[in-house]
């Protein structure tokens, strides 16, 4: 396919953004100056100013002599880079390959991408047209290499569409700087009298290059299509992306479905047959009025179904606004996994490849919040409150899946056997200890009652004590004597001592509930 | 005649029963080894694939229902279904569970924030065939937040059990309402300790069923139930409800608190 290039001048940049941002000062002459050296220098002119005659590089002072009501607005570096990459981001509505071009222009590759709009005419011209309305005084051209539209879009008068193969009758008429040329080559070809690139255009390559150099060369051919030249996209889109742009803009939670549907369709065909599916998932969402919106989704698992990823995204989509309406939607998978067979068997009784569980559990998250689902393991901690841990879904399934690592797991499970069986533990854990009065009749017997909440609870039975010592290599102090005493009601409770029995002075805490 | 007419009466309650949900005599694999409280069930089966409803109050209370609870899931829980339990905070301690008999990664925990938000993940995980049971500690629910809990199990067959407190009680469309309260431990032989955790376990609401209530225990590998007077009722003694269901029912009925 034959390669198609657009570039964009923005002839006013700082100053058309600055009267766009502040629409009351539209009148006044604008200039943007910086220090240099101790004095004010402008660096970037409106359209009134220029007419009047100030120019790049002037000083403030004179301009001020013949304006006297110029209005002066610090200059920041970098603002143009900051100001093209925001404007190369709204012009990827148009094409996904969209660059910058240092210090006022932007290049699109539009190759396939004007048909959409009926025709390079009507592509181009939206484009032009669109920044004008945003208050830029841009000129655009077309061609089949950068180095013509870039001479075409700066050195003719309008807005025009080179067809293929017709570069070097375009560029006949322009003058050399039309070329991307350095100053010094410039002057040099003013002393020669080539006024217009038609004047040398015909010569042989070797002399110009002679006397010219090689940049002068290659140039002359990336502007003619016999040079290859490449350019670095903004935003290098992820490989599952899907676009879609509709013709009017797009409001209603319904025809957003709609749109979704179809990108999840297209992504999920293309994830099946690469055996992929989607972890993150991101739909950008492009409004009329220059806003983005997105709504983003995670997976427990990797997934490729189209239903169950609309599902998810479903439960979002009221927090979309779509404001004026939405023309273009954008649909990132931006974490894309291999989807394991055997992991969409997991938790299934019958064995058969059923994810239910995995998409209920995806649901959950994605409406009331990552993080809600838990699952516990036992880990090595003596004190209760920190022998359980939170796991994953995901992480679960590594231990299972670690199929050759069958004797850790084993190992695993006989530890956590041992652990359990021997020490009975309450159904329900206080988070923290509550401290409780207690009567206890001599070291290392059970209390005869204890006072929780304002009630006095006679006890009748007890197991215990079952010491258990503080981990000292995590922090230091007493450790808990924990007995197991039940009331006259046959309501059983998980009580401890703090450290050694002292007359009048142990420290007694209330830590559970048993069933 | 009359046994003809006695026939088709049986017949047709049998069929509205199988309608409601309730499985048939012939299917057993879910015996929960609870024998006279399953036996105040239709059919004598304990009812899977409706929603239970726990009423307590008071820590103590609760934890007593957590045992009997995590006693059931242990029999219920027999195949590789997990089981969802949701809960505002993490109230059950999952170590606990080892006495039941229940590996504590085979329950998923979901913690939610408001009452709403337990509702909307009950519903969600009662609709998803796959799971074995879904616990729900939702303390207010309304009637009509019960009913559809109840019209997602019916087409799933999910259990769902909902423990909620016994202050906000009210009539809520579930299949059976049930009120565990601790009772002193059952210690054999004269040993001393607290010995293994019994309830007395109240049936206060069975559909088509006849309610009553039970000393039940927790033994190692299962449910034991009592008469009052202490004498213990082994599995193996225990009148086969399948055999004499309407005798077993109403002597233990009179036994009872």
């Amino acid at each position: 396919m034959a390669k198609r290039y657009i570039a964009i001048w923005f002839r006013h940049l700082l100053t058309d953004w600055y009267i766009r941002k502040h629409p009351d000062c539209g009148n006044l002459p604008l200039v943007f100056s910086i220090n240099q050296r101790g004095k004010q220098v402008i660096t970037a002119t409106s359209k009134k100013t220029e007419d009047a005659g100030i120019y790049m590089g002037m000083a403030v002072a004179d301009a001020k002599a013949i304006f006297p009501e110029l209005q002066v607005t610090a200059y920041t570096p970098d603002q143009e880079h900051t100001l093209l990459n925001a404007l190369g981001q709204w012009c990827i509505r148009y094409s996904p390959v969209v660059a910058i071009d240092q210090p006022d222009g932007l290049l699109i590759d539009a190759s396939g991408c004007a048909h959409l709009w009926g025709g390079e005419q009507n592509y181009l011209t939206e484009i032009i047209l669109k920044l004008k309305a945003y208050g830029y005084d841009v000129r655009g051209a077309m061609a089949d290499t950068i180095g013509t539209a870039w001479a075409v879009s700066r050195y003719s008068s309008d807005t025009i569409i080179v067809a293929g193969g017709f570069e070097r009758k375009a560029l006949r008429p322009l003058p050399p700087a039309s070329l991307r040329l350095e100053e010094a080559l410039l002057a040099k070809l003013q002393q020669l009298g080539f006024h217009k690139i038609e004047d040398f255009i015909h010569l042989p390559l070797n002399a110009l290059k002679r006397r010219f150099g090689q940049v002068f060369i290659l140039r002359l051919k990336q502007a003619l299509g016999a040079e290859r030249e490449d350019i670095i996209p903004i935003g290098v889109p992820p490989v599952y992306e899907e676009r879609l742009s509709s013709q009017d803009p797009i409001k209603t939670a319904k025809a957003i479905i709609i749109a979704l549907t179809n990108l999840l369709d297209v992504i999920c065909h293309k994830l099946q047959q690469e055996g992929k599916g989607i972890r993150t998932a991101t739909l950008l969402c492009y409004r009329i009025d220059d806003q983005v919106v997105q709504i983003t989704i995670g997976t427990n698992g990797a997934s490729n179904n189209a239903a169950h990823l609309l599902k998810l995204f479903e439960l979002k989509i009221p927090t979309l606004a779509p404001g004026p309406g939405i023309d273009l939607f954008i649909l990132q998978a931006s974490l894309v996994e291999d989807v394991i067979a055997a992991q969409e068997k997991i938790w299934s009784a019958t064995g058969s490849a059923d994810n239910n569980i995995t998409k209920l559990l995806d649901r959950i998250e994605s409406k009331i919040g990552v993080g809600s689902v838990k699952r516990y393991q036992v880990v090595e901690h003596y004190w209760p409150e920190m022998s359980v841990q939170v796991i994953g879904v995901k992480e679960e399934q590594k231990m299972m899946n670690a199929g050759d690592n069958k004797e850790q797991v084993n190992l695993l499970q006989d530890k956590n056997l041992l652990l359990n069986l021997s020490t009975p533990r309450p159904e329900k854990l206080l988070p923290t200890p509550l401290p409780i009065e207690v009567t206890a009749p001599i070291p290392d017997y059970p209390p005869m009652n204890f006072r929780f909440l304002g009630r006095l609870h006679e006890i009748k039975k007890a197991d215990g004590p079952e010491r258990i010592e503080r981990e000292w290599w995590l922090d230091d102090g007493e450790h808990r004597d924990y007995y197991i005493v039940e009331d006259a009601a046959g309501r059983r409770y998980w009580i401890f001592r703090l450290g050694h029995y002292a007359v009048n002075q142990s420290q007694w805490f209330i830590h559970g509930f048993f069933a | 005649m009359l046994t003809n007419k006695a026939e088709v009466i049986k017949r047709l309650q049998q069929d509205i029963l199988h309608l409601q949900g309730f499985k048939s005599k012939n299917s057993e694999e879910h015996l929960l080894g609870l024998g006279p409280v399953e036996a105040a069930f239709p059919n004598g089966i304990f009812a899977t694939g409706v929603i239970h409803e726990f009423v307590s109050e008071g820590s103590e209370e609760t934890a007593a229902t957590f045992g009997f609870v995590s006693g059931v899931l242990s029999k219920l829980m027999t195949d590789a279904r997990p089981c969802i339990w949701v809960c505002p905070s993490r109230n059950l301690f999952p170590l606990a569970l080892k006495k039941f008999n229940i590996e504590t990664t085979r329950i998923i925990f979901i913690e939610t924030a408001t009452d709403q938000e337990s509702l909307w993940v009950m519903e969600e995980a009662l609709k998803c065939d796959g799971i074995a049971v879904v616990v729900g500690e939702i303390p207010r629910i309304s009637f009509s937040q019960s009913r559809r809990l109840q019209l997602a199990v019916e087409k799933s067959k999910v259990t769902g059990f909902l423990l909620r407190s016994f202050k906000a009680q009210h009539v809520l469309a579930s299949v059976a309402k049930w009120h565990i309260s601790p009772l002193p431990g059952l210690c054999l032989d004269g040993m001393p300790g607290v010995g293994f955790p019994q309830w007395k376990v109240e049936l206060v609401k069975v559909r088509n069923g006849k309610p009553g209530s039970w000393k039940v225990a927790w033994m190692l590998e299962g449910f034991e139930v009592m008469g009052m007077d202490g004498e213990l009722l082994r599995q193996g003694d225990l009148l086969n409800p399948l055999q004499k269901p309407p005798l077993k029912a109403s002597h233990l009925q009179s036994k009872i608190i």
